[in-house]
């Protein structure tokens, strides 16, 4: 029973084709990595998988279940790609990862205990338990972006889905947050994670996806950096599909990002 | 002060009180999505609905309350259809709004002056009935903003975060429009539709200058919007003998003069909290050890202490204090530069 399944998902944006055809199963347990340059529509596709963009063409369904239908929200955690966990007026970091609980409180109920623990040990997790009663627009870029994290953790989620969840987070923070993926990775979960550079995140990965143009140009054994995929080239190498048509994926490094995207 | 026994002042703090409450309690949801002005272009919509009722002959909070809500539910739909030229289109609503206002109630032969009481307010035509309606409504508006408060939070901190939490993100949007429309209408008769939006706003903006969570936000504008609205009607009774102040001018100037109040102390508290924040723990800096360190030069005759006057900031196992620009850490008898 796949976690996540894509069939031909076809997804138009301002009249353009952002997804072509795309076909991806994401089995339990599973920890995926999607690659690709800027704008190859990474994105799109875990937001597609999310049901925040509708698709023109093909399936999407989560745990086996349609997306139109799925209703367990409890299960999945996403983490968008986002430069700020700030809005207009201020919000405390423990205000802001307790909204990952509102999947698992019912309507007019208060915070349980359980509820209260899950979000002080994402809180933790992710390194900020000096910060928690602090406004999350007082933190710096790579700060938020754990909040953001911290967020998705607090709902203990069998599925997690995150976009680019390190970009700007330092090197300690990262082990940190890649030490928090591992419990989760030996619990049971499953990973979708898009990244440009996998850092200490790369050893729990155990397959890459990468995208190109809006196809997937890759799926298969794990590789560090897309760039390894062009240094292969020309080696033999079994899992690629060889040979120099236009199936070999250009992706840029981890410094051709736009400064705008950030 | 025998003027605030009279019964019309009875009514009308009581009007007060609880549109003090509502109005900052909605005006936090719309702030937190940066829709600050939101409310401002219900109640110039709203006009139109008072008019209707002079012209028709009935009851003009009843039509005011259907248009703005008519009104705020369209502002909505543009919102989330509309990407650049939202904006306009809202601009074209709100003019629309006022000007068939304005009009309707020459066609009802009404005079400015019958208008200019719900435009600012006026404490003398509020009715028992006015009153009633106005505490049911506001009781409604003040449970749902405190009741689903997490998942409104949620929401307008980040609509698809919510969306894939399983919010029906559309209905909490619409829920939120259709409260703020409820609000201006119950506010009409106190602060009036031209300023009820500075009533939601200016508390909010006020309670975050002192405020890092999002909860004492939202408490604290409320208890500025009471104090507001109740002081703001009070000196507007009281004065009513000689001039005639418009209770809604004197409720928004209260307002604005505790956020000219806050500001500064807002100022003060953030600049103190950035001083003490701790400095980074860098082993090898961080640590006091003795091949690798720059004694402070000059003859340090300060001693720094607990109440030395130079702010003490904790840097990894020790305490740096800031003196001059440079950062003074204790070592023996001397001190570092950190
Ligand atoms: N709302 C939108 N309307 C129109 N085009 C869009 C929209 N969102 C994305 N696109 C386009 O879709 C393509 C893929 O975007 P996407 O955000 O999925 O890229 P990405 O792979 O995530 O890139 P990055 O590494 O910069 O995050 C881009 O060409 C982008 O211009
Ligand atoms: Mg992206």
């Amino acid at each position: 029973m796949p976690v996540i399944e894509v069939r031909d998902g076809t997804v138009v944006l301002g009249g353009r084709p952002v997804l072509r055809g795309v076909d991806l199963r994401v089995e339990p347990g599973e920890v995926v990595a999607v690659l690709g340059a800027n704008g190859s529509g990474k994105s799109t596709l875990v937001r597609t998988m999310m049901g925040l963009v509708p698709t023109v063409r093909g399936e999407v369904s989560l745990f086996d279940t349609p997306l139109d239908r799925f209703r367990d929200w409890q299960r999945i955690g996403f983490v968008p790609q986002r430069a700020t966990a700030a809005a207009g007026v201020p919000a405390s970091v423990r205000e802001v990862v307790a909204s990952g609980r509102l999947s698992r409180r019912p309507l007019l109920r208060p915070m349980r205990m359980a509820d209260r623990a899950a979000v002080e040990e994402a809180i933790a997790a992710v390194g900020l338990a000096d910060r928690a009663k602090d406004g999350v627009s007082t933190l710096s870029g790579g700060q938020q972006q754990r909040v953001l994290i911290a967020r998705a953790l607090a709902g203990e989620p069998e599925l997690f889905v995150l976009d680019e969840p390190t970009a700007g987070v330092d090197q300690p923070s990262q082990q940190a947050f890649a030490d928090a993926l591992q419990v989760l990775v030996a619990r049971g979960a499953t990973i979708v994670l898009v990244a440009h550079e996998l850092g200490p995140m790369a050893p729990l990965i155990g397959r890459t996806v990468v995208m190109r143009d809006g196809r997937v140009a890759y799926d298969g054994r794990p590789i560090v950096d897309a760039h390894e995929l062009e240094h292969h080239h020309g080696h033999h190498h079994p899992d690629l599909q060889q040979p120099g048509s236009d199936y070999v994926p250009a992706v840029a490094s981890p410094m051709d990002q736009e400064p705008e995207d950030r | 002060m025998e003027v605030l026994t009279y019964p019309f002042m009875i009514r009308a703090l009581l009007a007060a009180v609880f549109t003090g409450l509502a109005a900052p309690a909605v005006g936090t949801y719309l702030v937190q999505r940066r829709l600050a002005l939101m409310g401002d272009g219900i109640g110039h919509i709203a006009v139109t609905g008072v008019a209707l009722g002079l012209l028709t002959g009935t009851s003009p909070t009843l039509t005011a309350v259907i248009v703005a809500i008519l009104g705020s539910v369209l502002i909505e739909v543009i919102r989330e259809k509309g990407r650049t030229s939202g904006d306009v289109a809202l601009a074209l609503l709100f003019y629309g709004g006022i000007a068939g206002g304005v009009l309707l109630t020459g066609l009802a032969d009404q005079s400015a002056a019958t208008l200019n009481a719900y435009l600012f307010g006026s404490i003398t035509s509020i009715s028992w009935a006015d009153v009633w309606v106005t505490v049911a409504l506001a009781t409604v508006v003040i449970a749902v903003s405190a009741g689903l408060s997490p998942q409104l939070f949620a929401v307008a901190q980040d609509q698809e975060f919510a969306r894939v939490a399983g919010l029906n993100v559309r209905f909490y949007n619409v829920l939120v429009a259709v409260m703020a429309a409820v609000t201006v209408t119950v506010a009409m008769r106190t602060v009036g539709l031209l300023l009820v939006s500075a009533l939601m706003v200016v508390p909010v903006a006020t309670a975050q200058q002192v405020s890092r969570g999002f909860r004492a936000t939202l408490l604290l504008a409320m208890g500025l919007g009471t104090l507001a609205s109740v002081g703001g009607l009070t000196v507007s009774g009281l004065v009513s003998a000689d001039v005639n102040v418009a209770p809604g001018a004197a409720i928004v100037l209260l307002a604005l003069a505790g956020f000219v109040v806050a500001w500064p102390i807002g100022m003060l508290l953030r600049r103190r909290q950035r001083l003490a924040e701790p400095f980074a723990a860098d082993p090898g800096v961080g640590l006091a050890d003795d091949t690798d360190h720059t004694v402070v030069p000059e003859n340090h005759q300060h001693e720094h202490g607990d109440d030395c006057g130079h702010p003490a900031v904790p840097h990894g196992d020790h305490v740096d204090y800031i003196h001059d620009g440079h950062r003074h850490a204790p070592h023996g008898s001397h001190y570092d530069e950190h």
